[in-house]
């Protein structure tokens, strides 16, 4: 129930906080600004949720996301369907990638995506010119899909809760997501109870890679341009947001739930940093951090608890 | 025999199975016939485990044939076995912990709604029905873990036989289960033989196989030493064949390995090893004593659940407590701390290996010197030489069959792992042992010799504390015995009332006395 809802909890407790405490806080303004600038960094972490209930973990997620926006913006001078079709295809055939050598070799996640981290990084400097050319998005119709508005919220926004929704469905409604949750909490059970463990695998590599993919080009048409700068260390930020969300670092257990509350978390913690004023934005990654190891903290805890009982 | 003329639904035609530096299964031919239940015995390292694998397709036999219905067949993965109509429950319950049960029992074949979305409601209440044909009643939306293991290995079971198999094999089936629960899983056996479904059972318990089976192998050393039929097939006879002993030997020896005689302290009225007194804590004890003497065995009986384990546990500083204290030679221990227990002198043998007690990745050599380093550094270093001696000495004398000190423990059978725990137990000299189920899931050779050793460790002077639910076991190897019940004592059987009779009667005395009681009151 706490590891369920933990950061829900809190999440409320900081807005509620925040609104007492901040008169521009509570206003419908900042809340889109927080909701809007969270929702890339939240396609993201859908993605991971899955590998990490799965019992793995993505580092590429960072570096595909600038990829998919370079591409994005690249193949947006040949029409929406070019700038989408890209950096999907491209981020895709690198999951796929990473999901068969972790899959079938039995390589650790760490290692695998770590490598697909560096090598896709590079790629993106190579198509770019080492960060000299930056692709313009020329394509209206792809630069309304990240600028567009509707009831004061992007279109990305719109497109993230659907996801999030979607998402939630695949993982507690459908055989898929029951064997993501089955090989996260035992793999060689799983396997024995006849779960398709490396097609599992693969399919949820995949999904992270398509979904940073997305987030890349959703944010280059936001930006009206791939921006090669972006994107360092997003990987970190995604793990922080679906661990704070109570998703369980070993594999087995956690929610899409709890994922879109820590992503918000670290959105609200950021806006109240930026309240106080005389704070830099380098500060609000000390909270992050901070509460990030209290999360693994009580998580620890709680699962002793449990044990003990 | 009109059963040798049905086609096998499942057969093993000449199947070998070699592993760097073992021939596994050497040769063999085993044929399931439908509607009979098969015994599949031996020792372990006799290539049980491996066969049930190559029937299940985990493993890939390297000669011979795999026929199914009557056709070659070659599972690839345990999924196409499956799919082929082969379930497998196994030793060690093999099910995901943090899912739910329901999820646990329907994983692969949960029922659908609209869009092809998993319908909850539905999914629980499937699960409650099936499940209380198997006598689990409780709430399927908990986590599996919550679940005592002999549910769970009834999830497990459940789940084998709710895929639509025509082979279900059985391996160990009843280690964790209690009487009731066994009876409960006979009945389904049973009703599966009789819908003409080949069952394969694999246990140790000689008692059991007589039972429920038809026909028995018995495999020695990778090969078929027996194939017939179980009835008329005398008992000593067949553990000459998995032992490949003589009869007599057999005979003289016994079925379990303890001598008849008490202890020499058991009637001595020196001052306790080990005091337990008043050990409370809320639904799981109930103000508990327990004492043990040197060179005395004290049994815990009772039901599975009745806080054996616990008081155990609660011993070592490995529970809460909320009340209680433990005394070591008249002095109280620390409450909450194993290192105080193992320190003062008081060690545990957990019930479950896998979990609690070996580290998988470590050697078997590392295995043993664990909980002794503190004790054999010097300056917080230890000495090479001293550990490999003091593994030595252990090795040899347990009979520990390992490749070398150095091989991985998680190598070696589960009766050498239980010997190997043994060791690592002696090494810190404990004035008391307290053994969970020592021998449960071992082969009968293994478990003669623990049985052997247990003796062997009481003559010279060490207080043990036996919990198995092995009753043969408790009333051959203990000198006294304490039988529990919801948490509290509520017999002691001393002298010539250790009798299998006394301990069941005390237990379903307590039962008849409940009837009159509320039995939903647990204090």
């Amino acid at each position: 129930m706490l590891q369920q809802h933990g950061a829900l909890m809190v999440l409320a407790l900081l807005v509620i906080v925040g609104s007492v405490a901040f008169d521009s806080f509570a206003t419908a303004g900042n809340a889109a600004s927080v909701v809007v600038s969270s929702s890339f960094l939240a396609i993201i972490a859908i993605g991971m949720t899955f590998v990490i209930i799965s019992g793995g973990i993505d580092l590429s997620v960072g570096s595909l996301f600038v990829l998919g926006g370079v591409l994005a913006a690249y193949g947006s001078q040949y029409g929406l369907l070019v700038a989408l079709a890209l950096p999907l295809g491209a981020c895709g055939v690198v999951g796929l990638l990473q999901g068969l050598v972790i899959a079938r070799t039995g390589m650790a996640p760490f290692i695998v995506t770590l490598a697909g981290l560096l090598g896709v990084r590079g790629l993106m400097l190579a198509i770019s010119g080492e960060g000299a050319t930056t692709y313009l998005v020329k394509n209206p119709a792809f630069a309304s899909l990240g600028q567009g508005e509707l009831l004061g919220l992007t279109y990305p926004v719109y497109i993230t809760a659907a996801l999030a929704l979607v998402a939630m469905v695949l993982l507690q409604r459908t055989g898929f997501g029951q064997n993501v949750y089955a090989i996260g909490g035992n793999e060689q059970a799983a396997a024995l109870m006849g779960v398709p463990v490396a097609r599992t695998k693969v399919t949820v590599y995949v999904m992270s890679a398509l979904l940073a993919g997305l987030a890349g080009a959703l944010n280059a048409a936001r930006l009206s341009s791939g921006v090669t700068i972006l994107g360092i260390g997003l990987e970190l930020d995604a793990i922080a947001a679906v661990v704070i969300g109570g998703t369980l670092l070993t594999g087995g257990a956690g929610g899409i739930t709890g994922t879109v509350a820590g992503v918000l978390l670290l959105g609200v913690i950021q806006s109240l940093i930026n309240q106080v004023g005389n704070l830099t934005s380098a500060f609000q990654q000390v909270v992050s951090g901070a509460f990030l190891a209290l999360v693994v903290v009580a998580q620890r805890l709680l699962s002793k608890a449990q044990r003990l009982s | 025999m009109r059963r040798t003329e049905l086609a096998a639904v499942l057969e093993a035609k000449g199947i070998s199975k070699r592993f760097p530096g073992v021939l596994a299964l050497d040769g063999v031919h085993l044929a399931l016939l439908p509607g009979e239940v098969h015994a599949l015995v031996g020792e372990n390292g006799a290539g049980k485990s491996t066969l049930i694998k190559v029937f299940t397709g985990v493993y890939h036999p390297d000669g011979g044939e795999l026929r199914h219905h009557g056709a070659p067949a070659a599972f690839g993965t345990p999924l196409d076995a499956q799919r082929a109509g082969i379930s497998t429950i196994y030793q060690e319950v093999n099910l995901v912990p943090m899912m739910s049960v329901a999820r646990n029992l329907l994983l692969g074949r949960e029922p659908r709604g609209r869009f092809g979305v998993i319908d909850a409601t539905k999914m629980y209440a499937e699960a409650a029905r099936v499940l209380s044909g198997y006598g689990v009643e409780t709430d399927v939306r908990r986590p599996l873990r919550t679940l005592g293991i002999g549910a769970q290995q009834m999830v497990a079971l459940a789940r084998a036989v709710a895929v639509d198999a025509r082979v279900v094999i059985m391996d160990e089936p009843t280690s964790s289960l209690e009487p009731r629960e066994v009876e409960t899983l006979f009945g389904v056996i049973r009703r599966l033989r009789d819908e003409g479904i080949a069952v394969m059972y694999v246990s140790h318990r000689l008692d059991e196989l007589y039972q429920v089976c038809d026909r028995v192998t018995v495999l020695r050393d990778g090969r078929v030493a027996h194939t017939g039929p179980l009835a008329g097939l005398d008992r000593l006879k067949l553990i000459s064949l998995m032992l490949g002993r003589e009869l007599n030997e057999v005979k003289a020896d016994g079925l379990t390995r303890f001598s008849r005689d008490r202890h020499r302290a058991a009637d001595g009225q020196g001052p306790p090893a080990v005091e337990a007194r008043g050990l409370t804590r809320r639904h799981v004890l109930d103000g508990i004593d327990v004492s043990v003497r040197p060179g005395e065995v004290v049994g815990l009986g009772g039901l599975l659940g009745a806080g054996r384990t616990e008081t155990a546990k609660a011993i070592v500083g490995a529970m809460p407590l909320d009340g209680g204290q433990v005394l070591v030679a008249g002095l109280p221990l620390r409450g909450g701390s194993t290192t105080a227990a193992i320190r003062a002198g008081v060690s545990l043998l957990p019930e479950d290996r896998k979990a609690e007690g070996i580290v998988p990745t470590l050697s078997v050599r590392e295995n043993i010197a664990l909980a002794a380093l503190p004790a054999l550094a010097r300056a917080g270093v230890v000495s090479d030489a001293k550990i490999d001696r003091m593994v030595e000495i252990f090795m040899r004398r347990l009979r520990i069959k390992a490749a070398s000190p150095n091989q991985l423990v998680s190598e070696l059978s589960g009766g050498n792992q239980q010997k190997v725990l043994l060791a690592r137990w002696l090494a810190v000299r404990p004035k008391v042992l307290l053994l969970d189920e020592p021998t449960r899931g071992i082969d009968v050779g293994a478990k003669a010799e623990v049985q052997a050793l247990i003796d062997e460790l009481a003559e010279e002077g060490l207080g043990v504390l036996l919990i198995s639910s092995d009753l043969e076991e408790l009333v051959e190897g203990a000198d006294r015995i304490l039988v529990l019940r919801e948490g509290a004592v509520v017999g002691e059987l001393t002298g010539d009332e250790v009798t299998e009779e006394r301990i069941m009667a005390t237990i379903a005395d307590d039962r008849a006395h409940l009837d009159g009681d509320d039995r939903g009151a647990v204090r």
